[in-house]
């Protein structure tokens, strides 16, 4: 009787995942999408408790229990109240970790409890195992590489880098079939564990940079298939279709942020593109002699006249932690009687929505934040459009060079607006590591500085002019 | 067998179901829409209580760990997406 109880709870809460989900399809209506969620996850932990294994054992399983949950909810409290919102896709990379990890960790919890384990359980044990692993290292990969700590933000290579990855797997692969034929060996388990942990390092070394949104996004899904995974080892459907629910959802985003590079998959988990593929070619060419240096008092002159102006963040802002500032400009621009909204590239930043929950912070109203492909026929009618830290997505050669490393890369057309004005510290080109024509340009003019200084500079212009 | 195939059936549905959902919320929100689901993969947090009730002393120990691991993205994920959802306004 209980059983069935604790089953139907499952059920309910299920469906308040997928409502906790439909919510987050409008701002109006995520955070209550977001609480129902919360409220399925309590019912599901409360029916569970309820449990006659989990109830019956004894003084020490439940004080360990209230343990670990305790510990558990102080640090990821801790860290959610005290993370920057610029720090977003750092917290995320964390939480993917330790989703994966609880997912490989249970996995070998029931191995190691289930006296003869079916078939079913072994093989999902297996897939836990490696997908658990791969995970959780990689995850603490991409958080050491966006907290800029001990590896390089740039692709690593090395040499027989793949032929290496393929012999993990396949060891992996190996490992886990001496697993499924004798389950009563926990150490095999182990050293599968340990190999998927090398392999989950080795496949996101060489993602660097600003591929970063692709390799959150999909070791978000790999997360949901681990925990999925682990469904198919305690023989529960809430876990399955919870997993398959955050699965998809990483899977979706991998495939939107791969499209808004046109690029494949592949292409990207290969670090394929970069600073290290390849010396920087022409940028004498291209800026030799045509670039217009320019002045906080001129971008002001040029303000004064706009009617309509295009704010273009990029991570450059993330990294000034600009977005405040920016936020006052507009406001000031707005109260002079200029339209001013935001144009939104689909991989600006270093996660999937990065620059939209900055500019959120900053009290930026979001029907000002203007998708990409909103927003691009409206360039013609832009007088000017300022460019905060953004370089690749705003590159006209990925529309004009067949032959360049981003060719073919939908970007934002801010060329085709009446003036451009780049706020940037240097020259130096951004991730693609090609030159940008759009700096060169006739209409384009450079305001060499650091991205907050220029944006409290331009203010205090506009205020004296 | 007899729990496989009833499992991969509700496994396929769920990811139809998550596709549907999922590709109607707009990029406005990714963010609270990576952090969000990865609060509610914290549904692992109920294998966790499972394994730390297990008897032994070695399921008792991988689940108390994964227990930790599952509370920090359960509370952390619901937590932080409330905090960057709470944001988005529209002024009057």
């Amino acid at each position: 009787m209980i059983s069935v109880f604790i089953d139907l709870t499952y059920l309910v809460a299920s469906v308040l995942f997928i409502f906790g989900i439909k919510g987050l399809t409008h701002p109006r209506t995520a955070v209550r999408g977001n609480l129902l969620g919360a409220t399925g996850m309590l019912l599901a932990v409360v029916a569970t408790l309820a449990d006659r294994e989990v109830f019956g054992s004894g003084v020490q399983g439940l004080g360990l229990i209230v343990a670990g949950v305790l510990l558990g909810s102080a640090i990821g409290g801790t860290l959610a109240l005290k993370i920057q919102m610029t720090a977003m896709p750092q917290m995320v990379a964390v939480l993917n970790a330790f989703g994966g990890g609880a997912s490989a960790l249970i996995a070998g919890a029931v191995l190691a409890d289930a006296a003869d384990p079916s078939t079913q359980t072994a093989v999902a044990t297996v897939v836990s195992g490696i997908i658990g692993s791969v995970t959780f290292w990689g995850s603490l990969v991409a958080f050491d590489k966006l907290q800029g700590l001990m590896l390089p933000d740039n692709p690593v290579h090395f040499p027989a880098q793949q032929v290496l990855n393929v012999l993990l797997a396949l060891g992996a692969i190996g490992l886990g079939a001496w697993v499924v034929a004798d389950p009563s060996q926990l150490t095999t388990y182990g050293w599968l564990v340990v190999v998927g942990s090398v392999l989950g390092i080795l496949l996101t070394i060489p993602i660097g940079g600003a591929d970063m949104p692709v390799a959150i996004a999909l070791l978000n899904s790999y997360s949901g298939l681990a925990a999925a995974s682990t469904g198919f080892v305690l023989n529960n459907n809430i876990l399955i279709i919870t997993g398959s629910l955050v699965g998809a959802s990483g899977l979706i985003l991998t495939q939107i942020m791969c499209k808004a590079m046109n690029r494949s998959l592949m292409n990207v988990l290969l670090g394929a593109i970069g600073p290290d593929s390849g010396p920087i070619q022409g940028a004498d060419e291209v800026y030799a002699g045509r670039v217009k240096s320019t002045s906080p008092e001129e971008v002001a002159m040029l303000f004064d006249g706009a009617k309509r102006v295009v704010i273009v963040p990029g991570y450059g802002m993330a990294v000034a932690q600009a977005q405040h500032q920016v936020r006052d400009l507009a406001n000031l621009l707005e109260s002079n009687g200029t339209e001013v909204e935001f144009a939104i590239h689909p991989v600006a930043g270093r996660m999937p929505g990065h620059m939209n929950v900055l500019l959120a912070e900053a009290n930026v109203d979001y029907d000002k934040l203007r998708e990409m492909d909103d927003i691009n026929p409206s360039f013609e009618q832009t007088d000017v459009t300022l460019i905060i830290g953004a370089n690749d997505i705003v590159n006209p050669v990925a529309r004009t060079d067949p032959s360049s490393p981003i060719a073919g890369m939908p970007i934002l057309d801010v060329d085709k607006s009446r003036t451009v004005v780049v706020v940037k510290r240097s020259l130096s080109p951004g991730f693609a590591g090609i030159p940008n024509p759009l700096f060169a340009a006739d209409n384009t003019v450079m305001l060499f500085a650091d991205g907050k200084k220029a944006v409290l500079d331009l203010i205090a212009a506009i205020k004296a002019g | 067998m007899d729990t496989f195939l009833p499992l991969l059936t509700i496994f396929m549905l769920a990811v139809f179901v998550g596709v549907e959902v999922i590709t109607k919320v707009p990029p406005l929100l990714h963010t609270p829409l990576m952090s969000g689901s990865n609060a509610i993969s914290g549904i692992t947090i109920i294998g966790a209580l499972l394994s730390v009730a297990a008897e032994g002393t070695i399921p008792t120990m991988l689940g108390f760990v994964a227990l930790v691991f599952a509370s920090i993205n359960v509370v952390g994920g619901f937590l932080v997406t409330h905090r960057m959802v709470a944001m988005f306004r529209k002024k009057e």
